[in-house]
């Protein structure tokens, strides 16, 4: 149960997004602009992996099921190679680049001062550029704040993983947007 | 120097919004609407919470920013921002605003430290669901603004009398594109 009454029964962030719906849609329109924009040169389901991971680290259950069955649906993978990622994405099977990238991002995690040069360093040489470095912090920080609205008000999330899975084609093709939340 | 190349005559989130305008948008719109409504909570209390988060985080930039923006709603109160910042059960603030600041320093921590008697407590002090819901997300804003800052290194101003000109423009035409897309004020 919520700490408040958000006077809806919708799960995890659509529950208060929809509370306030001016809040609501803004942070669709973040989501809209660094998940699923076409504009980008990191694929979607990079993006979606990164929001995945960084909601895997802030143990927010709803967010890394929502982003993991994305980023699973985009890659056309399984559910056990996007849990290999959150568990030890050094040793799975995706690009260095995207390595070292989530690298970045976990340490955003932590803090943003705990990104190092050193790290940064390490995904230009991979071939990440500024603006998918740019993406990359901002996605993770993102995401430690989406965590912590899901949970700092304790809403509800649907403990079946599959029903995440099901509902990922839909939100892959719509996108992200006040209107999709109550599909 | 910032991990990415920005315009690097532009302060902290400033650069970064300046590099990348898609975002800039939806962020700037998020600030505004946070930080300058006055439904319920006051810009002030608003802006202090801000500033506390960002304390809590170590963000130089966004600390300083938001306690100078707290300190211009304030009659120019610095010691009252300070005061929050060490140590708010001793601030000469509302018994509400304390209450609100203890929920969002446990947002600043993760979102699962908030305890049933945090809410408890903030309900006893006279707050409504939606001042909580408001201090849960601008807590979870700053945890986003602060690592965004640091996460690429921007630059943060050391000299403190350039944050108060900033902290005016906001007070006056609010958060968008325009702090980064007008000339700094000094």
């Amino acid at each position: 149960m919520a700490w408040i009454d958000l006077q809806n029964d919708l799960p995890g962030i659509r529950g208060p997004m929809i509370y306030r719906p001016d809040t609501g849609a803004i942070l669709n329109d973040l989501a809209e602009a660094l998940l699923h924009d076409e504009n980008n040169s990191l694929s979607r389901g990079d993006r979606e992996m990164i929001g995945a991971y960084v909601s895997s680290e802030n143990d927010c259950f709803f967010c890394q099921n929502v982003h993991g069955a994305m980023a699973q649906h985009y890659y056309g993978s399984d559910m056990p190679f996007i849990d290999g990622i959150k568990k030890d994405f050094h040793s799975a099977d995706i690009s260095e680049k995207l390595k070292t990238l989530l690298a970045i991002a976990g340490s955003v995690q932590k803090g943003g001062k705990n990104v190092t040069e050193e790290q940064i360093g390490e995904a230009k040489k991979a071939g990440a550029t500024d603006r998918e470095i740019h993406d990359t912090v901002l996605i993770a920080a993102a995401f430690c704040m989406f965590n912590r609205y899901v949970d700092g008000l304790n809403t509800w999330a649907p403990k079946d993983r599959q029903v995440y899975v099901d509902r990922a084609p839909m939100r892959a093709r719509e996108g992200y947007s006040q209107a999709g939340l109550v599909k | 120097m910032p991990y990415i190349k920005v315009d690097e005559t532009l302060p902290g989130i400033r650069s970064l919004m300046a590099f990348r305008p898609e975002t800039a948008e939806p962020l700037g719109a998020l600030a505004e609407i946070l930080l300058r409504d006055k439904t319920d909570l006051s810009p002030a209390d608003r802006e202090l919470i801000a500033t506390y988060v960002s304390y809590l985080n170590e963000c130089f930039y966004c600390h300083h920013s938001h306690g100078e923006i707290a300190a211009c709603y304030l009659d120019d109160d610095r010691d009252l921002v300070n005061a929050v910042r060490r140590n708010y059960m001793e601030a000469p603030i509302s018994e509400k605003l304390k209450s609100l600041l203890q929920i969002a320093g446990k947002v600043q921590k993760s979102g699962k430290s908030v305890l049933p008697q945090d809410i408890e407590n903030a309900r006893q002090q006279g707050a409504s669901d939606r001042d909580i819901h408001d201090t849960v997300l601008i807590a979870a804003a700053f945890c986003l603004f602060n690592r965004y800052v640091d996460g690429l290194a921007s630059v943060a101003p050391q000299d403190l009398s350039t944050y108060a000109p900033r902290a005016r423009q906001i007070v006056e035409n609010g958060y968008g594109p325009h702090i980064y897309s007008k000339v700094q004020p000094v």
